[in-house]
């Protein structure tokens, strides 16, 4: 699903961030990202979604060689794919189900089509019933399956996420992964960029440690 | 229409078809239905959010419907010259003033002479009786002048040259040569006023049309830069959207209806100063053209006129919007 090949990312500032790291996701399968900051997590992160482009190497997602996207085809990239933030990124001048909706919108599906996977989507995270409730109007986990709703609600095959249990407290953390477990049970693909390490610990999912820019476990 | 159960996300083939991840689920006319309700959307919702900032809103289009109703008006004002004008293109009459002490006898002789010139294609005499009647019945002087006692007014010879004659220079030769017989006291080519009018009203055209170029310039800065600053207060709402897969033409769809709005509002407001003016004019403007019996007439926007206004005003300010966005909407990117 998603292959890093001798992947090297560079900046003219600060140099590789990213030196010669190679992994391969299989269809279904959870892993972390970890590492301390600033050894390239968030850099892995934004390749993957095609903010920035690999200095050298090739990364592949769904059959795809990201490096050979144009940019005007890179929207349809990211439909493939679900990103869930440490801060939500919702719009807060939006209620519950415009922002879960968003991406059925921007795909073109038709007004029941959205309707209903919404619903969907809002049931599978159990915030079925609060549609019309504003983001502010919610808990920090709530907001927080609000942004995964709105992630899955797509369907895409691959699923990433940035620290999703950094604004949560250990519990509400566990129900999270859990959720990411049963998207895992139907085949989808997911990436969790996360240094918690004892949530990490306790999974007893892969790991992939980033050190300077460079893969030292997998 | 595709059946989407649980979440069963079955590998896609190993080719890189961007096509398929464009499609959204059901029909083509499900889709096209889609898009038509995006549309549909973006149309009422940009003009929902302007009203919902309603003083922004205000000086926005009071500041472009004050641009549009300058040019208009002036081009209005122009139009009304000109009314002025065509009916007169084709006079290129020749009035000939004959000294006092000629006869109408005399008079009448001469104008026979006149007409076998074969440059000349009519020819009036009009003796001093029908002069004095004339200015009487225009002039409103009627009573003071029957106090004079000897008709001071000359007989009058009108020439109108063939209208094949339209070479000026032929046609000058002619007044010319009329204009030195004995008999001819004074001789006034109408032609000459003519075409000092018309020259003030193309020159009035002119500068209509560059005011008009100026002010639409206007237009499109005005709209940009008002959409500018919507970009940067949705600058948030717009990564986010990038971030879930849209497309920069989903991004631009609803500031480019705000755009529309913006334009399409300025130019009726326009249309209302513009006709708010002329009625306040109207008046005034019948009472002068009395005086000139009647000749002229107020013209407003006519609907050809009103339509190809709101047009460009919307079409400018759509344009200003578009160059804004495909600049601004490039550069965000999400971090």
């Amino acid at each position: 699903m998603l292959k890093f090949e001798n992947v090297y990312k560079r900046y003219a500032e600060t140099g590789d961030v990213l030196k010669n790291v190679s992994f391969h996701l299989k269809q279904g399968e959870i892993a972390f990202l970890t590492g301390h900051s600033g050894a390239g997590k968030s850099t892995v992160l934004k390749l993957i979604a095609v903010m920035e482009r690999a200095t050298r190497g090739d990364i592949v997602l769904d059959g795809q060689k990201l490096s050979a996207i144009k940019e005007r085809h890179v929207p349809y990239i990211r439909r493939k794919m679900g990103f869930i933030y440490q801060d939500y990124k919702l719009l807060q001048d939006r209620t519950v189900f415009d922002n879960v909706a968003l991406p059925l919108v921007i795909a073109g599906y038709g007004h029941q089509e959205v309707s209903r996977r919404v619903r969907a989507a809002l049931d599978k995270v159990g915030l079925l019933g609060k549609e019309k409730k504003f983001p502010l109007a919610l808990s920090g986990g709530e907001q927080q399956r609000v942004g995964i709703a709105r992630a899955v609600v797509n369907k895409p095959p691959m699923i990433i996420a940035d620290e999703p249990t950094g604004n949560l407290d250990p519990e509400l953390s566990a129900e999270i992964m859990a959720l990411f477990e049963q998207f895992q049970n139907v085949g989808v693909t997911i990436l969790i960029a996360s240094h918690d390490i004892s949530l990490i610990q306790k999974m007893n999912h892969r790991v992939l440690r980033l050190d300077h820019g460079q893969l030292v476990a997998s | 229409m595709k059946q989407i159960d649980k979440y069963p996300h079955k590998p896609k083939p190993l080719k890189p078809d961007i096509q398929q991840n464009t499609k959204a689920g059901g029909s083509f006319t499900d889709r096209l239905k889609a898009y038509r309700d995006q549309h549909a959307q973006s149309l009422f919702s940009s003009l929902g959010r302007l009203f919902s900032t309603p003083f922004t809103s205000t000086m926005t289009i009071g500041v472009l419907a004050l641009a549009i109703a300058l040019a208009s008006g002036f081009y209005l004002v122009v139009v009304n010259l000109q009314q002025l004008t065509t009916g007169l293109e084709a006079s290129n009459q020749i009035s000939l003033f004959l000294r006092d002490e000629i006869s109408e006898a005399h008079a009448n002789k001469y104008a026979d002479k006149i007409r076998k010139n074969p440059n000349v294609q009519h020819v009036k005499v009009i003796t001093k009786k029908q002069a004095m009647a004339e200015f009487k019945g225009f002039s409103g002087f009627g009573d003071a002048i029957d106090v004079l006692e000897k008709n001071p007014l000359p007989i009058v010879i009108e020439v109108l040259p063939k209208d094949a004659l339209v070479d000026k220079e032929a046609l000058t030769q002619l007044f010319e040569d009329f204009k030195k017989s004995t008999e001819v006291d004074f001789a006034q080519m109408d032609m000459a006023w003519v075409e000092r009018l018309q020259s003030i009203v193309s020159t009035a055209r002119l500068g209509a049309i560059l005011l008009a170029v100026l002010l639409g310039l206007a237009v499109f800065f005005i709209a940009g830069n008002t959409i500018r600053l919507e970009i940067h207060n949705r600058r948030q709402e717009i990564i986010i959207a990038k971030l879930v897969g849209a497309t920069n033409s989903f991004i631009q769809r609803p500031f480019l209806y705000t755009g529309f709005w913006i334009g399409f509002l300025s130019g009726v407001s326009a249309w209302f100063i513009v006709t708010f003016i002329m009625l306040i004019l109207r008046q005034s403007v019948e009472n002068l053209s009395g005086l000139y019996a009647g000749a002229f007439h107020l013209l407003f926007f006519s609907y050809g006129e009103t339509f190809i206004l709101l047009t460009i005003s919307s079409t400018l300010a759509v344009f200003g919007s578009w160059l804004v966005l495909y600049i601004q909407v490039k550069q965000l990117r999400p971090e």
